[in-house]
């Protein structure tokens, strides 16, 4: 991989255990500009903990973090977001109580020159790019609670894209949604890439990460198995990783 | 859904709906009408006089202005169970201060200008303190709410006790009385000046509202609608003012304020009491935590953190920090409530404001908070207090035995929840 340049996020050595147990054990990964990195393993492999690092929700015992070579100081979600890394949580991680503006802007409020939050220039942005995503939806006025789960997962990715993210975690983005949706937000993915975004795909379905990324790091136990390129190893060879735990002996040269 | 896709003629079912109004707002509006209508029947039209209008008023004060901080706590999923005990060491010290401190430590007298503002800045550090200190053993300790507040109750309540011994302090300074109600109004003119500029400022505000709208090519309401709501509200304020200065000054009292001025009463002068002071400090207030709530990042924090904490911590919200300004703003508005209540009453009394918290965080439930997180307005729990004041009272003037009245309260309290969550699944997508 040494042809491609510097990788936009590099974690090396990465660490975090919960009380003596292991939850992420000397894991390094990376990702390159405008590249898809899917996060594969069983439930409790470790992935969503190692992806809370590099979005600063979870602190980690040891490893550090490079972003375009460079070390980087991620200790809470605002540092992640300084460095233009966004996360799509598999809870969507939105406030019910209120609307898409205020959702889409949690922490980053628009103010007007006094100092009070600008609903109505808010609400005029979510429009605009709520309307690239979803050209169908009207319900601006209503608490997220009453979305669908497409378009509150729509509400969720127009975050990302909204504060310019150059790296964008998605954690199970379609574990919610319908056919439709899921076509959604595979072509929204594929759009994402093509701006030269880097991202990583945390996926139980092993045919999406076949179809949507471009090489897949492997977990179990909180360790990784391995990565591979996505368009050499057969679904077989994914399968195996995740519950044998072992490289694919084609591979592993 | 369906809509028209031209905002100006858009498609309205019916008049409520053009208004854009609160159906829960109405709905409480309307019992509290039917509520005083019945009063009124019962005792002989003796409940809807400008006189009993006004000590209504003054008696909802004390308690309304604490129900503005329980909804912010409420809503962050907190609860508040030491706001009485709390009214209490606050009233305390601002008692010492101005019978002990200001007049022999500090020399100044009895009745020197400088005691009321001394005694309320004393005050309300007391409050934010102890405020400050309940956030962080909640926030940052992350002990329960609930705990800290319950242990507070019994802490704050005989901090009050030792600080003055038991014994009531009285009387308090003259100018401090004046927050009190009947011993601080502002008189007919300047009740009606007040009135006009609280007018102006509600309909400047409701067409700048609309202006900002019109800028960004939303929906807006139809001008009749706008004009009849601004009508309304109108209508209200100016409403309010007349009967507050209809209730007139007893003569005998009047004569003595001409005495104490060195004058003497005209023949056939009357006068009105008008607004009281401690219903202009609810309102000031009513509108501080209102802008808080609906237009400071502070407020859509605290509304954030209510409806999903993770969410609001997720989004770089500290909502540590969040809990300490919450349970510090509690702690101001116990100070002021403090203010009132022993001005009300013209001294310090050892068992002040007990209770008072089963009353504040009534008037914020009945007005519509939830005690789940993330839902609650200002006005709806003013409006709680005036209400559970109104039956109160309403109900010793009818003759109600004290028992009765206490049932009856409290049947109402868990009825008004219950109707709440009926409306809020009838309405759906909120949870």
């Amino acid at each position: 991989m040494s042809d491609r340049g510097t990788p936009l996020v590099e974690m090396r050595d990465m660490q975090k255990s919960f009380g003596g147990i292991n939850a992420v054990d000397h894991v390094s990964v990376d990702l390159f500009p405008g590249e898809v990195v899917g996060i594969l393993g069983h439930n409790g492999a470790g992935k969503s903990v190692l992806m809370k690092m590099l979005s600063g929700a979870i602190q980690r015992d040891a490893g550090e973090i490079y972003i375009n070579g460079e070390l980087a100081h991620i200790n809470n979600p605002r540092d992640a977001r300084t460095y233009n890394i966004e996360t799509i949580y598999q809870t969507l991680a939105l406030a019910d109580n209120l609307d898409a503006a205020a959702n889409l802007f949690l922490g980053r409020e628009l103010t007007t020159k006094v100092g009070f939050v600008d609903d109505a220039k808010m609400e005029a942005e979510t429009r605009k790019i709520m309307g690239r995503l979803t050209p169908n939806f009207r319900r601006y006025k209503t608490p997220v609670a009453g979305l669908s789960g497409g378009q509150r997962q729509s509400v969720a990715i127009s975050r990302a894209v909204y504060f310019n993210a150059k790296i964008l975690i998605m954690d199970e983005p379609t574990a919610a949604l319908g056919v439709q949706e899921t076509k959604m937000v595979a072509d929204l993915i594929e759009e994402l890439k093509a701006q030269g975004i880097g991202i990583f795909l945390i996926d139980h379905d092993i045919h999406q990460v076949k179809s949507l990324c471009d090489r897949a790091s492997v977990m179990k136990n909180g360790q990784l198995v391995g990565t591979v390129d996505v368009h050499v190893a057969t679904e077989d060879d994914l399968l195996g990783m995740i519950i044998a735990g072992k490289m694919p002996q084609h591979l592993a040269a | 859904m369906v809509e028209t896709a031209a905002p100006t003629t858009p498609n309205r079912k019916n008049i409520f709906a053009s208004l854009e109004l609160d159906t829960r707002l109405l709905g409480m509006i309307g019992a509290f009408v039917v509520l005083c209508l019945v009063f009124n029947v019962f005792t002989d039209g003796r409940f809807l006089t400008p006189r009993n209008i006004f000590n209504l008023t003054i008696q909802t004060v004390s308690v309304a202005i604490m129900a503005t901080g329980m909804v912010f706590v409420i809503v962050t999923r907190h609860i508040d169970l030491s706001v009485g005990a709390l009214l209490a060491t606050c009233s305390a010290m601002m008692a010492v201060t101005q019978t002990v401190v200001t007049p022999e430590w500090l020399g100044l007298g009895l009745n020197h200008p400088l005691t009321a503002p001394i005694a309320i800045i004393v005050g309300l550090i007391t409050g934010v303190v102890i405020g400050a200190f309940h956030g962080f053993l909640i926030g940052y300790l992350l002990i329960p709410a609930f705990i800290v507040t319950l242990g507070g109750l019994l802490v704050w309540r005989n901090v009050a006790w030792y600080l003055t011994g038991g014994q009531t302090i009285g009387p308090l300074d003259q100018n401090f009385q004046l927050f009190g109600g009947i011993n601080g109004t502002l008189g007919e003119t300047w009740s009606w000046v007040v009135g006009v500029v609280a007018v102006v400022a509600a309909v400047l505000m409701q067409f700048n509202a609309r202006r900002n709208k019109t800028a960004h090519e939303f929906p807006v309401k139809p001008m009749w609608a706008e004009l009849l709501l601004s009508g309304i509200v109108a209508a209200s304020i100016l409403g309010l003012v007349a009967v507050l200065n209809a209730y007139e000054i007893p003569e005998a009292r009047l004569e003595r304020m001409f005495e104490a001025r060195g004058e003497v009463l005209p023949e056939g002068l009357t006068a009105g009491y008008g607004l009281p002071v401690s219903v202009l400090v609810l309102i000031i207030i009513a509108i501080v935590m209102t802008v808080v709530a609906q237009k400071t990042r502070l407020g859509r924090y605290i509304f954030a953190a209510g409806g999903n904490p993770d969410a609001a911590e997720l989004s770089g919200i500290s909502t540590r920090l969040l809990t300490l300004k919450v349970f510090m703003i509690m702690g101001a508005l116990c100070a002021l409530s403090a203010v009132v209540a022993s001005a009300r009453l013209s001294f310090h009394s050892n068992d002040i404001g007990t209770l008072d918290e089963l009353r504040v965080i009534a008037a914020a439930v009945i007005g519509g908070t939830a005690l789940s997180g993330g839902i609650g307005t200002i006005y709806g729990a003013i409006l709680g207090a005036l209400i559970m004041q109104s039956l109160q009272s309403g109900m010793a003037m009818v003759g109600v035995d004290a028992p009765f009245q206490n049932i009856v309260v409290g049947g109402v309290l868990v009825f008004a929840v219950l109707v709440d969550i009926i409306y809020r699944k009838r309405t759906g997508a909120r949870t």
